[in-house]
């Protein structure tokens, strides 16, 4: 079995539920397309398409019955892979005890192709080296993937640049691929979980037609690419220590560190010490932190990267040279949320191409 | 990520704001360690650090000299004997002292970057007739600031070439004035059959680095032991980046013709 349709998602979210997942899926919250976690298939977001450009993003109403109608929203997977925050340890007087490790099975219904090749990334990060971090793995293995194949790419992806995108090629449990008229899902196989889940729907063998308005889905979607990235070449570019565009960049760069907390690859974090007034007891906790702060660079009170230039120079170089020398692969997946949600619209399709 | 314990069983104040704390684990055996290697030092409730182990105590333990320059490091220099401290590691890539059997030494320090030279001058030392000419210059911003005087006596009577010399002199002060760089005109060595280690300010390594190779001490043969910020010492924090290395894998040690040109670089 390689593929099946669906007429609807509401059996399949009761099936997740019921093996005792817990389903998080795209739903409109605050104007945006945010992750939470939904009972059934109404609170998807029927008929609401995205607007994204540069410091832009708005949602905006089709009036159609497509649920998966939007591109990359504030919300990746990190924030499943990777906790914004988590207790490490704790010490109680002259005893250090560890912070049990939690990894709710949890099945994230929505997730894009660039974010697959984001988790795929952050596997390489930390499972791959000589310390791989066994709270990561735990988390990772209990997350199910539901995958979309996106149909409407937003104003800022460039996923096809990256090679990431956008037809789901691996990593997924399963892939949906929304179809119209009449409205369906194709459902492809990409694990022996995902075939269990599928064999206890409702569902009929997939018609060559669905197959090929599958295909078509994608075609169209990597046609229709807001912006493009050109990678041969990319890390002699970025050697450019001293190019002025990093004067330039920086000069505009307010170090609000937004598009970090976006990226679905960003893994950098800081910790946190804490002694309870009450008992005594501290403890260590771990948080999302960012190459953009002051702070991170600091050492005996004096950061190396003490200007913007310099910071935003080691956050573009890192993403797209210095990683692939650490890990072997680029730390960008084109998924454009960091020239969305950078509130003046730095883009870094546009730094790259402006670099010597 | 989460430390062990470890016991102070002895704390050494050396001068002004400097301490050498020896450590050792309540439960169980220390690890062994390489000069130049590190530990994540962990004051309970403050933070953590990273500091070098600056040698193995008698009692088997590590030695690690802690000047107080923020909350974490002042926490840990209050520590007083009996009191607990958390402790991760050994971490990251020591010095290459075996590479330098035969060859003429210069072990150049800078401030606290004496500290983690002190096993290798340990090493050297204890292997005397394995190297040639042995010379020790360091640094410090005043006499007071200068750590392990009498360690450097000892070193002399031993057998090295021991030079001091300090930006800031006092009314007793009667040696040399200046940046250590200046000491390499007092020293005696075969350039091209010569190997260093080089530990303090970056400032201070890159200036003294350039000025052995500019003597004909091949690149390759100039080591220099890097500072940067640290959380998880393990590659995942990120915040250790310099360029496409992290320091606390592929460092805190690295060779000249490796970190020279990166650290030309402004800001990386």
């Amino acid at each position: 079995m390689d593929a099946v349709v669906i007429e609807s998602l509401e059996p399949l979210i009761a099936e997740l539920r019921s093996r005792g997942f817990a389903v998080v899926g795209p739903v409109v919250r605050d104007g945006a397309i945010r992750f939470e976690e939904i009972a059934s298939a109404g609170r998807l977001p029927r008929g609401v398409t995205d607007d994204q450009d540069p410091g832009r993003y708005r949602l905006r109403e089709t009036g159609d019955e497509m649920i998966f109608s939007f591109a990359a929203s504030p919300d990746s997977a990190k924030r499943y892979t990777q906790p914004p925050r988590q207790v490490l340890f704790r010490m109680r007087g002259e005893r250090i005890e560890e912070a049990e490790e939690e990894a709710p099975r949890i099945a994230l219904l929505g997730v894009r192709a660039c974010d697959l090749a984001a988790i795929g990334v952050q596997d390489r990060v930390f499972l791959g080296g000589r310390h791989p971090d066994p709270a990561y793995r735990l988390r990772r293995e209990a997350l199910l993937l539901i995958a979309v194949n996106c149909a409407v790419p937003g104003g800022t992806c460039f996923c096809v640049s990256m090679g990431t995108g956008p037809r789901v090629t691996a990593g997924h449990d399963l892939a949906l691929t929304e179809l119209a008229a009449p409205h369906r899902f194709l459902v492809e196989i990409g694990s022996e979980r995902g075939e269990e889940i599928v064999r206890a729907l409702p569902y009929a063998p997939a018609p060559a037609r669905d197959l090929a308005d599958a295909e078509e889905v994608s075609r169209t979607a990597a046609g229709r690419m807001g912006r493009h990235v050109e990678t041969e070449g990319i890390q002699e570019r970025l050697s450019a220590h001293d190019s002025p565009r990093w004067q330039q960049v920086g000069a505009r760069c307010l170090t609000c560190a937004n598009c970090t907390m976006v990226c679905p690859t960003c893994f950098c974090t800081t910790v946190e010490d804490s002694t309870s007034l009450a008992d005594g007891t501290a403890e260590r906790a771990e948080r999302w932190d960012s190459c953009f702060t002051l702070g991170f660079s600091e050492v005996n009170g004096t950061p190396v990267r003490s200007s913007n230039p310099g910071r935003y120079r080691q956050w573009l170089t890192h993403k797209f040279s210095t990683w692939i020398d650490q890990f072997g692969m680029s730390g960008c997946v084109g998924c454009g949320r960091c020239i969305t949600w950078c509130p003046v619209g730095i883009d870094v399709t546009e730094e790259l191409a402006n670099l010597p | 990520m989460t430390p062990v314990l470890y016991r102070v069983r002895s704390r050494r104040p050396d001068r002004v704001d400097t301490v050498t704390l020896t450590l050792e684990p309540v439960r169980g055996d220390c690890p062994p360690f390489l000069p130049g290697q590190f530990t994540m030092l962990y004051a309970p409730g403050v933070g953590e650090i990273p500091v070098s182990i600056s040698g193995r105590s008698r009692s088997g333990g590590y030695a690690q000299t802690i000047r107080a320059v923020g909350a974490v490091s002042a926490a840990l220099c209050g520590k007083r004997p009996g009191e607990v401290v958390g402790v991760r590691g050994p971490y990251g890539h020591g010095w290459g002292v075996p590479a330098a059997a035969g060859l003429d030494v210069v072990v150049a320090a800078g401030g606290l970057g004496i500290a983690p030279l002190r096993p290798v001058v340990r090493a050297l030392l204890a292997a005397r007739d394995r190297y040639g000419r042995i010379s020790v210059i360091a640094g410090a911003r005043s006499p007071a600031t200068l750590v392990y005087p009498r360690e450097l006596a000892r070193w002399a009577r031993q057998g090295a070439d021991v030079q001091v010399i300090v930006d800031h002199p006092d009314h007793a002060w009667h040696g040399p004035v200046g940046l250590v760089t200046r000491l390499i005109d007092r020293i005696v060595f075969e350039p091209r059959r010569t190997h260093a280690f080089v530990c303090g300010p970056e400032a201070m390594m890159r200036a003294t680095a350039e000025e052995l190779v500019r003597r004909g001490v091949a690149p390759g043969r100039v080591e220099l032991s890097l500072e940067r910020n640290m959380k998880c010492a393990v590659v995942r924090c990120g915040h250790c980046q310099f360029g496409p290395l992290f320091v606390c894998e592929d460092g805190p040690v690295l060779r000249y013709d490796q970190a020279g040109p990166m650290l030309a670089v402004a800001e990386l």
